[in-house]
């Protein structure tokens, strides 16, 4: 038995109340990642979803709990440079908005250069090959690449983080709703694009959304949850075809499916 | 595809404004004045018609001639070109003061902006200890202290600025460290150093840009009012707030040269600040 790329032990994020008692944003959960598997992670807004991904991360520390990603312990934001750039090397992360996670003075290709500059000593020939790839790995045109964010549609940007995130070969990447805010075709492409890495490169990834149908294309297992706690796990299928639980029944029933159709309001049309 | 749109050639919403940007007379206006004051500064001894400090009694108070363009002082010296050598100190001044403050001032807004909580509250506390001393009153004791001269009120008004620009950079950086693309940088494992140096610095830089124009321009009237006040640069130094202090006797007189052209020096380049700050803030602002 392999083991697993990412193993979280009763995480728990408390976030202080002024007057009154701490806000219990991720309650005891525990799940594992195996290597090159895609877990779903799916709730309504305000589950603790985000919060949990930046647990990960490192952007936040957990009240309680451990986080141990490939075989490190990592249950705290590390706090000496190389702590931080080992756990930047092995996990990562494409944020929800498109728009505001990229630095607007910085052309895609600088940003992913720095990238690979903060991790590994390539000479600049080397570096610039690899920024070519990167860029062609996830479909962006040499304009796009010399681009500045602002020159860019979400999609591209979207796909400039991601190359970003792939420049240092990260053994997870964890996608916070990262394709929440484009429109259904461009989540489409990106979506396939995200199919396509996981054939290619021995990568495993967590899949924070709300969105059932983004969660079926790209997870094989995943757990529900509610308020801060898990309360329904299992493959990705079962969940969203049998679902057990009355909260995940109730997010599957709230989404429009096949045989769904549009209830037309009559309106009184007068002349 | 004849009937195809040539969507190359429509112009994004960002290069618009870009263009429109780029044409803005006044600031270019601005900055062709400040480099014209720089340059004569720089050169002042090739482009100096006369020593500046060759006092010739029998030349006193003379009109403008073509010898003298804008006519001799009390003492005879050449009024354009004491103008001239005074651009050295009068600008050196408030630059150093620019200099100092802007870096001091930054620094503490990245940092309080970076760490918040107890460093923000500590720090925000000092600044307004160091707010309630007005910028001169502060020159003045350093001047009491240390002695006349250029450093002592260049020390004194570095402080009295820097908190100034720390505020407004502060709240900039807030705004802009909370923006999503820091904590990318985070999760790329930068060291708070680079992410600050490399990513917040260069957004920041347009604020920065507009605090330094301003507060050059407060420099420049507060140093020149200590030269003035006969607390800052010594007779018989040129130096523009010297000069309209030296001028006086001579207004009585009917000679009010000397102080008047020097007072406009320091008009024309307080201007030229001012309106330079005003137009960048306009150019961030768009
Ligand atoms: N920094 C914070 N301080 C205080 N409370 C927070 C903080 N971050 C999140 N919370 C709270 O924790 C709970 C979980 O938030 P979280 O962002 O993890 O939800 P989410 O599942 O990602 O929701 P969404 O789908 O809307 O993104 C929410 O009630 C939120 O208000
Ligand atoms: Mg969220």
């Amino acid at each position: 038995m392999p083991e697993p790329v990412v193993a979280v032990e009763d995480l728990r994020k408390e976030f202080p109340v002024p007057g009154a008692p701490g806000l219990v944003a991720v309650d005891d959960v525990s799940f594992e990642l195996e290597r090159g598997e895609s877990l779903a992670v799916i709730g309504e807004s305000g589950s603790g979803k985000t919060t949990l991904a930046r647990m990960l991360v490192g952007l936040e520390t957990p009240t309680a709990g451990r986080i141990e990603i490939d075989g490190e312990d990592r249950s705290r934001p590390g706090r000496r440079a190389r702590e931080r750039l080992e756990r930047g090397r092995r996990i990562q992360l494409v944020f929800q908005n498109p728009y505001s996670s990229l630095d607007r003075r910085q052309p895609a290709r600088a940003c992913i250069a720095e990238m690979l500059d903060l991790h590994f000593g390539l000479s600049p020939d080397e570096r610039d090959a690899r920024v070519r790839e990167l860029c062609e790995q996830v479909g962006l045109d040499e304009r796009q690449a010399g681009a500045l964010p602002r020159a860019l549609s979400g999609g591209q940007r979207q796909r400039v983080a991601i190359a970003r995130a792939l420049a240092v070969r990260p053994q997870v990447l964890v996608l916070d709703e990262a394709v929440a805010s484009l429109d259904v075709s461009i989540q489409a492409q990106i979506l396939n694009l995200l199919a396509d890495i996981r054939a290619q490169e021995d990568i495993s990834y967590i899949v924070v959304s709300h969105d059932l149908a983004v969660v079926r294309q790209i997870s094989d297992k995943g757990f529900v949850m509610e308020h801060g706690r898990v309360v329904e796990r299992g493959s990705t299928v079962d969940l969203l075809d049998a679902p057990q639980h009355p909260y995940t029944q109730l997010l599957r029933r709230s989404v429009p499916g096949p045989g769904w159709t549009p209830q037309r309001r009559q309106r009184g049309v007068h002349a | 595809m004849s009937g195809a749109l040539p969507i190359e050639r429509v112009i994004p919403p960002g290069a618009a404004r870009r263009r429109l940007r780029g044409r803005d007379p006044l600031l270019a206006g601005c900055v062709v004045v400040i480099a014209a004051l720089v340059l004569m500064a720089l050169l002042a001894p090739l482009i100096a018609p006369h020593d500046p400090d060759a006092s010739d009694i029998l030349a006193a108070n003379e009109g403008s001639s073509l010898s003298h363009p804008l006519g001799t002082d009390s003492v005879g010296r050449d009024i354009l070109s004491r103008i001239i050598h005074g651009a050295r100190l009068s600008l050196l001044g408030p630059a150093l003061v620019v200099v100092a403050a802007t870096v001091g001032g930054v620094a503490v807004a990245l940092v309080t902006a970076w760490r918040g909580g107890r460093v923000d509250t500590v720090a925000s506390r000092v600044l307004d200890i160091l707010f309630a001393f007005p910028g001169l009153i502060f020159a003045i004791l350093a001047v009491a202290m240390f002695g006349t001269g250029l450093v002592a009120p260049v020390i004194a008004l570095s402080i009295a600025y820097l908190p100034y620009i720390a505020r407004v950079i502060r709240s900039a950086a807030i705004r802009e460290r909370a923006l999503p693309y820091v904590e990318a940088c985070q999760v790329a494992g930068m060291s708070p150093l680079r992410i600050c140096w490399r990513h917040l610095l260069p957004n920041l830089l347009p604020y920065v840009a507009v605090q330094a124009a301003v507060s050059f321009g407060y420099a420049l009237v507060d140093l020149s009012a200590l030269s003035y006040l006969g607390l800052g640069v010594q007779p018989p130094s040129a130096e523009w707030g010297r000069m309209v202090a030296d001028g006086q006797a001579a207004i009585l007189n009917g000679n009010p040269e000397a102080s008047l052209y020097a007072g406009m020096a320091i008009v024309v380049t307080v201007l030229a600040f001012n309106l330079l700050a005003d137009r960048l803030v306009r150019r961030t602002a768009q």
